[in-house]
């Protein structure tokens, strides 16, 4: 193992981690604005890839170009299942934890279904697409395109979704509905909005990522599941409530799965990732960055 | 002691000794495989079910992970038998032993953490574990262990002539945790749980023992699911980790006690007598096209009944009881 294979696979797993907090932030997001988590992250990530991959195929659309139009999609997605699941499974008196967790749950199984279904279990791919398989060379470092230009992505998402929570009135209300969802009400903010927005700005985001994502990797109807769980190990590593968390813990996510690539078989290399995460919660219970 | 609450629980035994008393004539009945078949998962699941349900319904510690104990269950009986001809008894009893210990071990840093950090925690090492077995070349790395059948007997706990054993066997393991959890259910442990659960910090205050009340359930609990997953080995004669330890298995343990109702006494009885049955037969009949038409039933079952009963459906069958007589317990286990 020489340095320069490290420096190659460190700077490969920074990429790659910069996607992951992209996937995360939209989860870190809607966590920290009403305490649910979205068991159906993944879905959204896998109907994004899709809608992404169909946009190629029918219009030859290129990921790049599709990507705004993926991510709007999605927003308009992730408000609809607001306003039609998570409206009622939050409202629960009894159970309320269990509730959210099933009901979004049991829509992941749902979507998964809808896409075999519409879509058969086969994996496809976009075949040639502007930055596919291309790689570029920085400093004797070989980068492949689609991975640098979604990291450029998250940078840029990360920077846009922190400008829109501090400088615009939605973000201040989402902070305001976030500090205290009684109190908003009285103001005449209508915390439903808030929250639709909420989830249709987090959807968005996973949007933006599947969009990135189908041009390297295979779309099926199962993809989501494996994202997933790194997603969740993701906002806890950061710590939950904390979107600034996610974005760190998925670098440090890429970056620990890079270090277990050289050291195991590739087989375990989510191994890395969880014992990373266990090691920091079991030091530190709230994650890294987290408040709660 | 007050009177409503001790005539509840008479009269939950008898009903429970009458149910299993008919569940036990019913293959006189039906001859049909395939309906036996879905009756072994039916009761195996209802025990798996009320085995979660003591950690995560009683005592509100909301595990994703159980898989790993039954996936434990099911590798220590398979390899005791494979590789060293111990008889499936005693594996199951191994197995069972080995997941209560491995439940307490992984309590200790666990049961510090709150809220979702813990349940990650779950799914994370049963993930782990998973990844582990399936690059374990010894014990059969992903493809998995074939247990050969030696003959059939209760000795080795083998029957290829006829699925009534394991219907029985099966049954016997969910009245056993049905009966574990009614007894534990007035015990200290069960005030505790309960207790756990609504508050723990208040708990704490009067004196109860939050860890270890954590530990044990994670004990119990993990040694009836162990027993489970020897069961399951027995049963279908072949394991892999992704079919006994993955993530999908935790959910599917967790689903009845959630239909049903969650940290109650009935709820992962009643939700497995509904929901496996659905499950098989929309498998079979609407899922052999491979299109996942199955899928979208259960999703939406999944997400319209937890949105529509978050109690689950046990609470149908309970009356609106009268604020005098209800009991400050019940409220808290409801």
């Amino acid at each position: 193992m020489t340095a320069e294979t490290i420096i190659q696979s460190l700077a490969s797993g920074l990429l790659m981690g910069l996607l992951y907090g992209l996937i995360a932030v939209g989860l870190a997001l809607i966590f920290g604005l009403m305490d649910v988590v979205n068991f159906a992250h993944g879905e959204f990530l896998m109907i994004a890839m899709y809608a992404t991959f169909f946009l190629f195929a029918y219009f030859a659309l290129d990921p790049l170009l599709s990507a705004p139009i993926v991510a709007a999609a999605l927003f308009v997605f992730g408000a609809v299942v607001y306003l039609l699941i998570v409206r009622f499974a939050v409202r629960a008196k009894a159970n309320t934890g269990m509730v959210q967790i099933f009901s979004t749950f049991g829509l992941a199984v749902l979507m998964r279904g809808v896409a075999q279904y519409f879509f058969t279990p086969d994996y496809r791919s976009i075949p040639h697409s502007w930055l596919g398989g291309k790689t570029i060379s920085i400093a004797g470092i070989y980068l492949p395109q689609p991975q640098l230009v979604g990291a450029l992505i998250a940078i840029a998402a990360f920077a846009g979704l922190y400008f829109f929570i501090h400088r615009t009135d939605f973000g201040r209300a989402l902070e305001a509905t976030r500090e205290d969802a009684g109190a908003v009400a009285l103001v005449g903010i209508d915390k439903n909005k808030v929250f639709a927005l909420g989830w249709g700005l987090g959807a968005a985001l996973v949007g933006l990522a599947g969009a990135v994502m189908a041009i390297f990797f295979y779309v099926f109807p199962d993809v989501g599941a494996s994202f997933a769980t790194i997603a969740y190990v993701t906002v806890a590593l950061g710590g939950f409530g904390s979107v600034f968390g996610a974005f760190a813990g998925g670098i440090v996510v890429g970056l620990v799965e890079a270090i277990t690539t050289l050291i195991l078989p590739p087989s375990l290399k989510t191994v890395g990732i969880y014992g990373v995460y266990l090691l920091v919660v079991f030091i530190r219970p709230r994650g890294l960055f987290g408040s709660i | 002691m007050d009177k409503a609450f001790i005539q509840r629980r008479r009269r939950d035994l008898v009903l429970a000794a009458f149910l299993a008393a008919i569940a036990a004539v019913v293959p006189f009945f039906v001859k049909d495989v395939y309906v036996q078949n879905i009756m072994v998962l039916t009761l195996m699941y209802a025990a798996l079910s009320q085995s979660w349900n003591i950690l995560s319904g009683y005592c509100g510690q909301i595990s994703l992970g159980h898989a790993l104990y039954f996936g434990l269950g099911a590798y220590t009986t398979a390899i005791l038998f494979t590789k060293f001809g111990v008889l499936p008894w005693f594996g199951m009893l191994a197995g069972g032993l080995i997941s209560a210990l491995i439940a307490m071990a992984l309590g200790y840093p666990c049961f510090r953490l709150g809220g979702h950090y813990f349940v990650i925690a779950t799914i994370v090492i049963a993930e782990i574990t998973l990844l582990l077995f399936q690059n374990w070349d010894w014990a059969g790395a992903a493809l998995g262990i074939d247990i050969p059948v030696r003959r059939d007997s209760w000795l080795t706990f083998q029957f290829t002539r006829s699925k009534l054993p394991y219907f029985y066997f099966a049954l016997v393991l969910a009245c056993v945790a049905w009966f574990v959890t009614w007894w534990l259910e007035d015990s200290k442990w069960g005030y505790w749980w309960r207790a756990v659960k609504d508050n723990p910090v208040a708990a704490e205050s009067l004196g109860v023992d939050v860890f270890n009340s954590k530990m044990g359930a994670a004990a119990v609990s993990a040694f009836l699911v162990a027993i489970g997953g020897s069961f399951y080995a027995q049963f279908v004669s072949y394991i892999d980790p992704e079919s006994v330890m993955g993530f999908q298995f935790s959910l599917l343990m967790a689903l009845p006690a959630v239909l049903g109702g969650i940290g109650t006494l009935w709820g992962p009885m009643l939700g497995a007598v509904i929901l496996i049955p659905l499950t098989e037969l929309t498998r079979s009949f609407i899922g052999g096209s491979g299109r996942g038409v199955d899928l979208i039933v259960y999703g939406g079952l999944i997400v319209a009944i937890s949105l529509a009963r978050p109690q689950g459906l046990v609470s149908l069958f309970s009356r609106k009881p009268k604020p005098a007589v209800q009991p400050a317990r019940e409220a808290v286990a409801s």
